[in-house]
């Protein structure tokens, strides 16, 4: 099917000057002899530079797998079978990371791009310091002395205020508390300046007061670094906090992507609107004397990515579909300039 | 007795469900005594719903399971209905054992996976007696019926189901004998937004029409705020503060409930709240701070908080706080 990409250029390789990464019509499916799992099946995203795009979505919504799609780190079988990730290089090249050899992108990750993960324990190693694993990182990519890269892995450490860096270097992991855990992940992430950092929940396992500080920092560091970030998260709040722009996912699509002020002002699809409305919010959902009111839960379940209906998505359980919804799949709309949704009935929200 | 209530109403012995005072309870590990629940003192009041608040180490689930003697308390009184249940021996517990309920916050690790839903509840009606033969299978299609599933569930297994439908089998499963109090750990933290409405809007429907009373224990002041009629918020085992939900949201007095709050992620990108940011992470409960177990992270610490362990003053109609400096505080607050 022909997919319109409104804010595509037109050349079909063309990048405007201000997007480090654009996502066109990704598909990313699990395949498994006869059957496909069509976990990320026509992703359409923008990452602005120097901005954070959140990605929000919730289980199997296809986010995730949208994040290890961009760094080519899907495990079998999982593959990507169609569409184009379109990343500007530091040096204002651009290149197609769905189609990129495996040896170009080892020299991408890490350097061009990072990634960090909810939870800081399964990504770094156990057994080496943070020191180490820091310093080799930086001389993976650079061709820099032991010396020099643990002054660099210090100033990293300094970069991402952990106090006493000169003893933490030589620390393990398991020595340190979730939050610090993950303060070190970002100064691994951080330690070649990439231009882009993939943050994949990465707050969720912490509590919401080290939460703060984490969100705090990964501002912090992004004014002053300049790195763009897409932030993948199924917290609305957190999204409120940290992004600039939002797009959307369900069941494996991006439904929606606008300015995170349009988004909350004023959601365009169906989807969105239903979660906004289910989360409990005490000034709507008590009454002056106190009395609860029932919240607005979307009736029914996510489809399977097994066995997705042929129209939208959504439209099984939503209250604006009517029967065109059921077979005709929307295509990415705008709902105006910077605002766009999979939905043929936008205009009546 | 009287009447179930709603939020509004004067504190009346003969409402109160469950009194706690005093329950503390400490761990002995291989790195010395933990304390992990410190002479934590509130009062459940029937068909409320009590919020306990806290983030890791802050001693939630180890008081929720004490007063259920899911893990022995070691110091305390649970008066429930007259009777303190702490002092019960084993074989007399057993009674109460039906009147209050848990429901845990794991969904699939909470669901013995050999077991069909109609022997997860089943078991429950038989290990107390409640029903036989016809009678018992009629309850279990009631019961699955009444939490939002199907007669024809009960022939599953909890790998066939949803986490939001598993959660359901987990409420039934403890409304299967009729409790009075149910204690709920974090039930929809593990739920995804759109699942977690329906839970909640399950467990409201639950409350009113069957006058259940709650504890409902969570990291998330969202929920809370929202639920709650009453909050007991904890921080390293102690009580920091309490009182009737709306009175602490719409006037929190102790620094730490004033930190949470200003953290806690809403979903509003115009909302520009006044940032108190707390420094550091949560200390060790194996060796928490002398005096206000707070004080290493608190913005108005001084040196008199290491010296005394703050006692609740009053500050409101059954709103108290654990500060000793709550009253010259609340001058800053006026922003």
């Amino acid at each position: 099917m022909a997919m319109s990409t409104p804010n595509a250029g037109n050349h079909p390789d063309a990048l405007a000057d201000d997007i480090v990464l654009r996502a066109d019509n990704l598909r990313t499916h699990f395949i498994m002899g006869a059957r496909a799992a069509k976990s990320v099946d026509g992703v359409t995203l923008t990452v602005r530079r120097g901005q954070t795009l959140a990605v929000v979505g919730e289980s199997g919504s296809g986010k995730s797998v949208t994040s290890l799609s961009i760094m080519r780190l899907l495990a079998h079988p999982g593959r990507i079978v169609g569409g184009r990730l379109l990343y500007r290089m530091r040096d204002g090249g651009v290149v197609d990371l769905a189609t990129l050899s495996d040896k170009r992108m080892r020299a991408i990750r890490g350097k061009e791009i990072a990634m960090i993960f909810q939870e800081p324990m399964t990504s770094l190693n156990p057994l080496y310091t943070v020191g180490d694993q820091i310093m080799e990182m930086i001389r993976l990519h650079e061709p820099v002395d032991r010396h020099e890269a643990r002054t660099r892995a210090r100033r990293m450490l300094e970069l991402v205020e952990i106090p006493a860096p000169d003893k933490r270097l030589d620390q393990y992991p398991h020595e340190m508390s979730g939050g610090m855990r993950q303060r070190v992940m970002i100064a691994l992430a951080l330690a070649c300046n990439p231009a882009l950092l993939i943050a994949d929940e990465p707050t969720t396992a912490l509590d919401v007061t080290i939460q703060a500080q984490i969100l705090d920092l990964m501002r912090r560091l992004q004014r002053e670094i300049g790195m763009s970030i897409l932030f993948v998260t199924h917290n609305l709040g957190v999204v409120a906090e940290i992004a600039h722009e939002v797009a959307v996912m369900y069941a494996g699509r991006v439904v929606e992507q606008a300015p995170v002020h349009d988004l909350f002002a004023r959601p365009r699809h169906p989807y969105t609107k239903g979660l906004l409305a289910c989360i409990p919010d005490a000034k709507r959902d008590r009454a002056d004397d106190g009395t609860r009111k029932m919240l607005n839960p979307i009736p029914g379940s996510v489809p399977s990515v097994l066995a997705l209906p042929a129209g939208c998505a959504f439209a099984p359980r939503c209250p604006l579909a009517e029967p065109h919804c059921e077979t005709a799949p929307p295509e990415l709309l705008n709902a105006s300039p910077e605002h766009l949704t999979r939905c043929w009935r936008h205009e009546l929200l | 007795m009287t009447d179930t209530t709603q939020t509004t109403q004067q504190p009346d012995a003969a409402d109160i469900l469950l009194s706690v005072r005093g329950l503390s309870k400490q761990f002995s590990t291989g790195s010395g005594p933990v304390k992990a629940v410190e002479d934590i003192s509130f009062d459940v009041r029937r068909g409320q719903i009590v919020g306990i608040v806290g983030e890791s180490g802050s001693g939630k689930t180890t008081a929720g399971r004490c007063l259920l003697r899911l893990v022995e308390p070691s110091s305390g009184e649970a008066i429930f209905d007259g009777v303190d249940l702490f002092s019960l021996p084993e074989k007399a517990l057993r009674a109460y054992r039906r009147r209050l309920q848990i429901i845990f916050q794991d969904p699939y690790s909470s669901l013995n996976p050999r077991m069909r839903v109609r022997d997860i509840i089943g078991e429950a009606i038989d290990t107390h007696g409640l029903a036989k033969g016809a009678a018992r299978q009629a309850r279990i299609e009631e019961l699955l019926t009444r939490v939002g599933l199907s007669p024809e569930h009960a022939r599953r297994y909890p790998n066939e189901f949803s986490g939001g439908q598993r959660q359901r089998v987990g409420i039934a499963r403890a409304l299967a004998v009729e409790p009075e109090l149910i204690i709920a750990d974090e039930p929809v933290s593990a739920l995804d937004v759109s699942v977690q409405a329906q839970v909640l809007n399950l467990i409201q429907e639950l409350q009113r029409e069957l006058g259940l009373t709650m504890i409902f224990i969570s990291h998330d002041l969202t929920v809370v705020e929202y639920l709650c009629d009453e909050i007991v918020v904890l921080y390293l085992g102690r009580i920091m503060e309490q009182g009737p939900a709306r009175s602490v949201y719409a006037n929190p007095r102790h620094p730490y409930t004033r930190a949470l709050l200003a953290t806690a992620p809403v979903p509003d990108p115009t909302v520009r709240r006044e940032r108190v940011i707390l420094q550091g992470d949560i200390p060790s409960p194996l060796n928490p701070p002398s005096g206000c177990v707070f004080r290493t992270r608190c913005p108005h610490a001084i040196a008199a908080c290491a010296e005394t362990v703050p006692t609740r003053e009053t500050v409101g109609s059954g709103h108290s706080v654990a500060c000793i400096r709550q009253a010259e505080l609340v001058e800053t607050y006026q922003d």
